[in-house]
């Protein structure tokens, strides 16, 4: 099939608005005989639930967790882009566009892009209209930071604790439309099968995590708004229950995956501990507005270090390394991700790392902690030379800043920040790629929709900090409530969809075949023992550097790894019960296919771009090399197994941003 | 460390429960609390028994999934943290540590240590929002300035988890400081006075409906909330809803 990425005629930045005059629309009495489906309560799934209710469709909705609050949005910390331009510091919507798409290393879909940036800024409006606590200023206007790889200041935040208020915003605007009746929520039920009936997806197959029941649930369109897949690497800043299963099991019936490989590595997460540990914590990038970050110069102090024999803070200044203010001079320790990921693994790989595992950097807060300090003093007319005075009031200024961030590492590691530099190490954090859309947001399968991080539109081979809670946001109040009544516009005589089809009986059995082999399996190892193993694959050969050799025995190790889990994983209990074994065997099983596709589609883009580093491919100064024959999206059919699966290409055309090289120096 | 656990095992909502021995060896200081859960569970997959339920998901003290009674308190020892911020360290070689469900009528066992809090999300649907379309034509987000003390305020007010804490440590099983943190984000914001009056009788209302108890001025869920969410919310509750009470 042809990839076709409908995107509007004319001029970018009509766009959107040319679109919106064009499409079809249902009128009020008819949408109320038209159901949606929405999987996932995140940012993405619950503002589309909500805005999909306000405008009068039957929502059902459905989430894994207890409770819709809960979906990981909750946990993104440091804040949400909008090109409102309120610093006066020359930023505009072409300005947002620009940057992501720079930012995402020309992999991007202009047109989505555009659109993105121009909605940016009904959010923050949508979002103080519901009472979203976004920091302000002492006169009352709202507050900004920045964030890597930009030179304006266009974040919007809540301390470190925005996604959190801005899902807690979504759950609120859904609770009005729970109360009203407009939707129907499902909790702790998890979607394993899309039923597809006559070509478009018309249900899912879901099952009540609580009493183990299956469900089948019909309507007229379903939208996903299930997350990222980084848990693929079995130790990420995910929480326990992402998954890809959702996105996955609609790959399986059509749907094109598009750009696996495209993982973001997120450079400020506390290190690695131990064995035992289940997951890691990031410490948000909005650090990096005052923190800086370095390791020492000297080989001798690092070993030192190491020992216990020196601390981070007897060092001068003359013997520490700040590599990215050496490196990139213009943007500094706000370099994106991608690149402050890389140059952190650098110089580990040199020696440099300042812990017992060699796999730590600091960041470090002293010259802020001063500098705040001193202002402080000054505004408060006391003596800035007083250095433990200073000191102390430097120290006020970040705890309002990043209070919450501090004290989770200091209940993590062990260390107050206040004193001593954090250590941080990069750590798996974002996918870019996911289900593959047209600019309707809509998969190849009609009428199966997918947005938020589930997707792949926006953020090309790297996501820039603070534009996941954008795209999730912009994605469910603002574009799909759009582009889905036009395609519903169609369905407004259809009538119920009936759950007694064949199509539901396949679907159905196609899941219980799967949940009866897995419960009687009676292996040896648990569904744990198969992660960890698939995640150590994924992080040593698919992870921050990549290369041809690797990934082709990752592509072979985890085929063998998926047929060894099948064979031999043990799920304890039975089916018609609260069983988390069950649950979580179900979604390994998926990882374990999505694994080697992620493999398979590294292996076959030749170049390095943004999060997908190809050793092979590098400049003399170790920066990525990307080549122009790659400028394409790279979209997988499912054809049985993960290695059959066949290519196709969306050529990506940029018209109204030149394609140049991706600098921060 | 050695340690001995004693966990409360319920099959299911309608079974009678019972705290149960389990041993455990080999645990580290920088584990967290779940770690040392993920580690018996796993020992006690390999041996055929049933590992142990319980909720949790994001780790790392936001989510609001986690909950657990440990040792007689909500999220354990620590403060200003939950269950899965809580580290081995706070606990010593040879320890006796007793782990349970959040005990309330409100929030009936499902299984071993998870329990229904959906009790919370029914008293938000009746009115912990305010009722604004998301069309994007609202207003411009700068033409309401508001003071930056009422906005700090309603924002420390907001960072709630749900986690139902609160009411585990409360004598009463109240859902008062829950509630309040609700009502007074809304009341501190502009945009949240034209819908204050509904709002907290409605809450008021489900929150009784739900079982949840009256408040005695105590103050254990403000000890305990690992969000350090202020018994001064239950205050500003009463006043609006005496206020609101007068109005209708």
């Amino acid at each position: 099939m042809a990839l076709d990425s409908k995107i509007p005629k004319g001029p970018l930045a009509d766009k959107w608005t040319s679109y919106k005059n064009h499409i079809n629309l249902v009128n009020p009495a008819n949408k109320r005989n038209i159901d949606v489906i929405v999987v996932g309560t995140g940012l993405a799934g619950g503002s589309a639930a909500a805005t999909l209710a306000e405008l009068g469709y039957n929502v059902k909705a459905f989430c894994f967790q207890d409770s819709p609050r809960r979906a990981h949005s909750i946990a993104a910390q440091g804040g949400i882009n909008a090109s409102k331009n309120y610093q006066g510091d020359g930023d505009s919507t072409y300005r947002l566009f620009y940057d992501t798409v720079k930012g995402g290393d020309y992999r991007s879909r202009e047109a989505n892009v555009y659109r993105l940036a121009e909605v940016s800024t009904n959010i923050i409006d949508q979002c103080v209209a519901q009472g979203v606590p976004f920091a302000r200023e002492y006169g009352g206007y709202l507050d900004n930071r920045s964030f890597g790889g930009v030179l304006v200041s266009r974040t919007f935040y809540a301390a470190g604790q925005t996604g959190q208020q801005l899902l807690l915003g979504a759950y609120s605007a859904m609770n009005r439309q729970i109360g009203r009746g407009k939707i129907k929520m499902y909790n702790r039920h998890e979607m394993l099968d899309v039923v597809i009936v006559g070509g478009k997806a018309r249900g899912i197959i879901v099952r009540n995590l609580v009493t183990g029941e299956i469900e089948r649930h019909s309507a007229h369109a379903v939208v996903l708004g299930t997350g990222g897949y980084g848990n693929v690497f079995f130790l990420s800043t995910n929480a326990m229950g992402s998954n890809v299963t959702a996105a996955w099991k609609a790959h399986k019936r059509g749907a094109y995956f598009a750009n696996p490989c495209y993982t973001q590595i997120h450079p400020t997460c506390i290190p690695v501990s131990g064995d035992h540990q289940s997951k890691l914590t990031l410490m948000s990038e909005s650090l990096r507005n005052d923190g800086r970050i370095w390791v020492p110069k000297n080989l001798e102090d690092v070993k030192a270090i190491r020992e216990g024999k020196l601390k981070p803070t007897d060092l001068t200044e003359e013997k520490r390394d700040y590599y990215l203010e050496r490196r990139y001079p213009a943007f500094g320790n706000l370099v994106p991700r991608d690149v402050a990921s890389r140059a952190a693994k650098e110089r580990c790989d040199a020696g440099y790392g300042v812990n017992k595992t060699g796999e730590a950097v600091y960041l470090d807060f002293a010259a802020s902690i001063e500098r705040y300090g001193k202002e402080r003093a000054h505004v408060r007319g006391l003596n800035e030379n007083d250095d433990t005075l200073v000191k102390k009031l430097g120290k006020e200024v970040i705890e309002e800043k990043y209070g919450n961030l501090f004290q989770m590492y200091e209940k993590i590691v062990d260390q107050n920040p206040y004193e001593t530099p954090m250590m941080i190490y990069p750590a798996v954090h974002y996918t870019m790629g996911g289900l593959w859309v047209d600019y309707n947001l809509m998969t190849n399968v009609p009428g199966l929709y997918c947005i938020g991080e589930a997707n792949f539109s926006d953020h090309g081979a790297n996501r820039l900090g603070a534009s996941a809670l954008m795209q999730g946001l912009a994605d469910g109040y603002f574009v799909l409530p759009y582009t889905i009544g036009d395609y519903l516009s169609e369905d407004i005589r259809t009538g119920k969809i009936p759950t007694d089809s064949s199509e539901f009986d396949e679907a159905e059995k196609n899941v219980t075949d799967k949940l009866d082999h897995l419960i009687t399996n009676n292996g040896t190892h648990t569904v744990d023992h198969f992660h960890k193993r698939l995640g150590k694959i994924m992080w040593n050969k698919c992870g921050m550097a990549r290369n041809a050799e690797g990934l082709k025995e990752a592509i072979v190790e985890i085929a063998e790894l998926r047929k060894e889990f099948w064979k031999n994983v043990k799920v304890p209990g039975t089916q018609t019960e609260y069983n988390e074994e069950l649950a979580k065997a179900m979604r390994v099983a998926d990882f374990l296919e999505l694994g080697e596709l992620f493999a398979k589609d590294g292996l076959e883009r030749e170049e390095s771009a943004g999060g997908h580093f190809r050793e092979e491919f590098q400049t003399e100064e170790g920066e990525a090399l990307r080549r122009p024959e790659f400028q394409y999206v790279a979209a997988w059919e499912y054809k049985g197994e993960p290695k059959d699966a066949v290519l196709h290409k969306e050529e990506l055309k940029y018209e109204f941003i030149e394609v140049k090289d991706r600098s921060y120096k | 460390m050695k340690l001995t656990l004693k966990i409360w095992r319920q099959k299911n909502a309608e079974t009678k429960g019972k705290l149960v021995d389990y041993p455990i060896d080999g645990i580290e200081g920088d584990m967290s609390f779940l770690e040392m859960l993920d580690v018996l569970n796993e020992e006690l997959i390999i041996k055929d028994e049933e590992p142990v339920a319980f909720d949790h998901d994001c780790r790392e003290g936001i989510c609001g999934s986690c909950s657990l009674q440990i040792n007689g308190e909500a999220h354990g020892p620590d403060r200003l943290i939950t269950t899965c911020q809580l580290h081995m360290r706070m606990f010593n070689d040879g320890d006796t540590i007793y782990i349970e469900p959040f005990r309330a009528t409100a929030f009936p066992v499902i299984k071993d240590l998870i329990v229904d809090r959906s009790s919370f999300d029914r008293i938000q649907h009746t009115g912990g929002f305010i009722s604004v379309n998301t069309s994007g034509n609202t207003i411009d987000a700068n033409t309401i300035p508001i003071n930056k003390y009422d906005a700090d305020t309603a924002f420390e007010a907001a960072i709630c988890i749900g986690c139902g804490a609160c009411v585990a440590s409360c004598k009463n099983s109240s859902a008062m400081l829950f509630v309040g943190a609700k009502v007074s984000q809304f009341a501190l914001l502009p945009q949240g006075k034209i819908e204050a009056t509904d709002r907290v009788l409605n809450m008021v209302k489900q929150m009784d409906e739900e079982g949840f108890g009256n408040c005695t001025n105590t103050g254990a869920c403000e000890v305990e909330c690992p969000k350090g969410i202020s018994l001064e919310n239950i205050a500003r509750m009463n006043r609006e809803y005496l206020s609101a009470s007068l109005k209708r």
